[in-house]
């Protein structure tokens, strides 16, 4: 379980408006074009210095595929990341703060403490 | 010696932008009793004649990243641009460049060194809405130059409650050192109990209103050591996951003192969270 790499697409997708869109449209085709090209991309250093060893678990890449924020965060994901791209990309289907609502409402079920985030 | 002129402590509330600009049927039935608390809160900085602004705040995964994340940090450039895109897409931020004040930089960064706080550096460094938001409700204008110092807060492992007021306390002996005629004012930003993308955000409340409480007592008189006997980074999980912001008014009560009461003290009790706004005069108040 990488909650790293978890953290990087969240990260690298939220700051980007085009890939925010195509994750909203394409989640299953997103996930796997990110891992492929954009997992193992050191941020700060030129294309060629690529991370070698960076890869999703099956169910980490299931839970970016079906969009499951409860999942990602039972996961360690860190939830301001998530929340932050969720609601970029789903706020718009709904009335004032009734997406944010809810999407806490999906997570009632899971007690405290919640699942670590440590990287 | 440089004097300190104001010790400001408060929320950053990133939707304050919006409601206080908002018109007719957009405005929130809140936005003018915060509007009004606010402007007193601004006069608290305006009696104080500032020169330059310490602002301590922290970067919420913009510019620092886990691949090479600092404990603290301290900004040194002419200029600092501000606010990003997802920023600008959720809460409506402006674009803004704040002029830096790098002989203070420059400063705080070898005087703290020397007091043993491995202190990181920025020379170009985009802030982001912990330091925008108290320009947008303290000081509008944008006009004086500022000295960003970063916590991490937000990607753990974080430092400890102890360490913020340490450095706290170091910030002010520092801002206090440096060998000029100019007024300066810290200020610094965090959370009461807040809750981002868990089962209890977007309440009616804050997550913990009994936390809160308590909390608004501590930072409203000083009470350093009895928050520190309570607080630890386990404690601070159960008021709302988000809520090691908090270390950031520890660290602005290490500045103002122990035992020292703020001068201003208000709350505004909103839906998801609480707002409160605190000032000291170590000089003595202006107004």
């Amino acid at each position: 379980m990488s909650r790293y790499l978890l953290d990087k697409f969240l990260y690298t997708v939220d700051r980007d408006p085009e890939l925010v869109e195509r994750y909203r449209a394409d989640p299953a085709g997103t996930v796997e074009w990110w891992e492929a090209e954009m997992a193992g991309r050191l941020l700060n250093c030129t294309g060629d210095e690529r991370t070698t060893w960076l890869s999703f678990t099956e169910d980490e890449r299931r839970a970016l595929r079906e969009h499951d924020h409860v999942t990602l965060f039972q996961m360690g994901a860190h939830p301001f990341l998530t929340l932050t791209l969720f609601i970029a990309m789903f706020e718009r289907d709904h009335g004032p703060l009734e997406y944010q609502r809810a999407y806490g409402k999906a997570m009632a079920h899971i007690p405290m403490p919640y699942p670590d985030i440590t990287t | 010696m440089a004097e300190l002129a104001a010790v400001i402590a408060s929320t950053h509330h990133p939707f304050y932008h919006r409601a206080s600009t908002a018109t007719g049927a957009d405005r929130p039935p809140f936005a003018d009793e915060w509007v009004a608390k606010i402007e007193r809160f601004r006069e608290t900085l305006t009696a104080a004649e500032p020169d330059v602004l310490v602002m301590v705040g922290s970067d919420h995964f913009h510019q620092l990243w886990l691949d090479n994340m600092p404990q603290f940090l301290v900004g040194k450039a002419p200029f600092f641009d501000a606010n990003f895109y997802n920023e600008e897409r959720e809460f409506g931020l402006p674009r803004m460049t704040l002029r830096g004040q790098e002989d203070l930089a420059a400063h705080l960064l070898r005087d703290g060194l020397d007091r043993d706080f491995d202190l990181a550096f920025s020379n170009e460094l985009r802030i982001d809405h912990s330091i925008t938001c108290p320009i947008i409700t303290l000081r509008p204008q944008a006009d004086l130059p500022i000295v960003p110092v970063y916590t991490n807060i937000f990607a753990p492992p974080l430092p400890r409650p102890r360490r913020f007021v340490q450095l706290g306390r170091a910030l002010r002996e520092m801002v206090e050192s440096w060998d000029s005629d100019q007024r300066v004012a810290i200020i610094g930003t965090g959370h009461l109990s807040l809750e981002l993308g868990g089962p209890r955000q977007f309440g009616e409340h804050g997550p913990d209103p009994e936390f809160d409480r308590k909390a608004v007592e501590w930072i409203a008189s000083g009470d350093i050591e009895g928050c520190l006997a309570e607080v630890t980074l386990d404690s601070l999980h159960s008021p709302g996951n988000a809520t090691h912001g908090f270390m950031d008014f520890m660290l602005m009560m290490g500045v103002a003192g122990e035992g020292r009461k703020a001068d201003h003290v208000d709350t505004l009790d909103l839906f998801h969270t609480m707002e409160a706004y605190f000032t000291w005069y170590p000089q003595g108040d202006p107004r």
